[in-house]
């Protein structure tokens, strides 16, 4: 078990607090607002990006790990920082390549496994 | 029925009328799973981590493996009855944006395996992918121009 040992406790405690809080913060713009699932992720997903770029979330990532990587914010975050280190390395042009650079092994594995769980799952009929 | 005289008499009647609001144990169940399974991405983190793997590596790892627990959990129709219970706990997590992407291919997979799987996979992801991108680009346009 030797796993056990890497895993730092508080570090854990934090992201699960800190995952917990911007879940819930979801949770209030579900219950709240009128606004549909779809338009949930793209406003946290937008959110990300814009904290990200303003060097914010940078901060909130630094505190929490995964409890700010695996929330959408996490993932405009990844694409905005990708966008940042790709213009210092490369220029203007980083601004079009650095995001989805950053972002490429989810983006990927979404639409792979997304493609193939879809073609294994069996539709369920609808129960009136 | 006395009548009501202030707006706040009324806001008070139309309390104790409509039914209660289970925000908080909507949102206790959304910070409690959405805490979970950020820790599960910790834990593999850590493992990865103690690897000697970057921290990029790692997160990138993070990612697919939650997407595709998420993904099949969906295909199995196992991940609805966690949304249900849940709501944005797994809804906000990236697992929310896989089972996004595999929900709508599910139901549309009548239509054929190219426009109706492969399709309307996007009609959540897709425009969380545009407006994701758009706004990362355009966060690097203004660090070029400014910074």
């Amino acid at each position: 078990m030797d796993w056990l040992q890497s895993i730092e406790w508080m570090a854990l405690l934090k992201c699960f607090v800190t995952g917990g809080l911007i879940c819930v913060i979801g949770q209030i713009l579900i219950d709240k607002t009128k606004l549909t699932p779809a338009r949930i992720l793209v406003i946290f997903v937008t959110t990300g990006a814009i904290l990200g770029g303003l060097g914010i979330y940078q901060y909130i990532v630094d505190f929490a790990g995964a409890g700010a990587t695996v929330p959408l914010t996490g993932f405009g975050y990844n694409l905005a920082k990708g966008a940042i280190k790709a213009v210092k390395e490369i220029g203007i042009l980083g601004a079009f390549t650095g995001g989805v650079t950053a972002a490429a092994g989810g983006i990927s594995a979404a639409i792979f496994f997304g493609y193939i769980a879809s073609l294994i799952s069996k539709p369920k009929m609808k129960k009136e | 029925m006395k009548p009501l005289d202030s707006k706040k008499d009324y806001q008070n009647y139309v309390d104790k009328k409509s039914p209660n609001s289970p925000i908080w144990k909507n949102c206790l169940n959304a910070f409690w799973v959405g805490g979970l399974i950020c820790s599960i991405g910790q834990i593999i983190m850590s493992i990865c981590k103690s690897r000697g793997l970057s921290t990029e590596i790692s997160g990138t790892i993070v990612s697919i493996v939650l997407i595709a627990l998420s993904a099949f959990l969906t295909g199995l129709n196992l991940f609805n009855k966690v949304g249900k219970f849940a709501g944005a706990g797994s809804l906000i997590p990236i697992t929310g944006f896989a089972n996004s992407i595999v929900s709508p291919a599910m139901e549309y997979k009548s239509e054929g395996y190219v426009m109706g799987v492969g399709g309307k996979m996007f009609t959540v992801a897709g425009p969380v992918l545009v407006f994701g991108i758009s706004a990362s680009i355009i966060v690097g346009l203004i660090y070029f121009i400014f910074i």
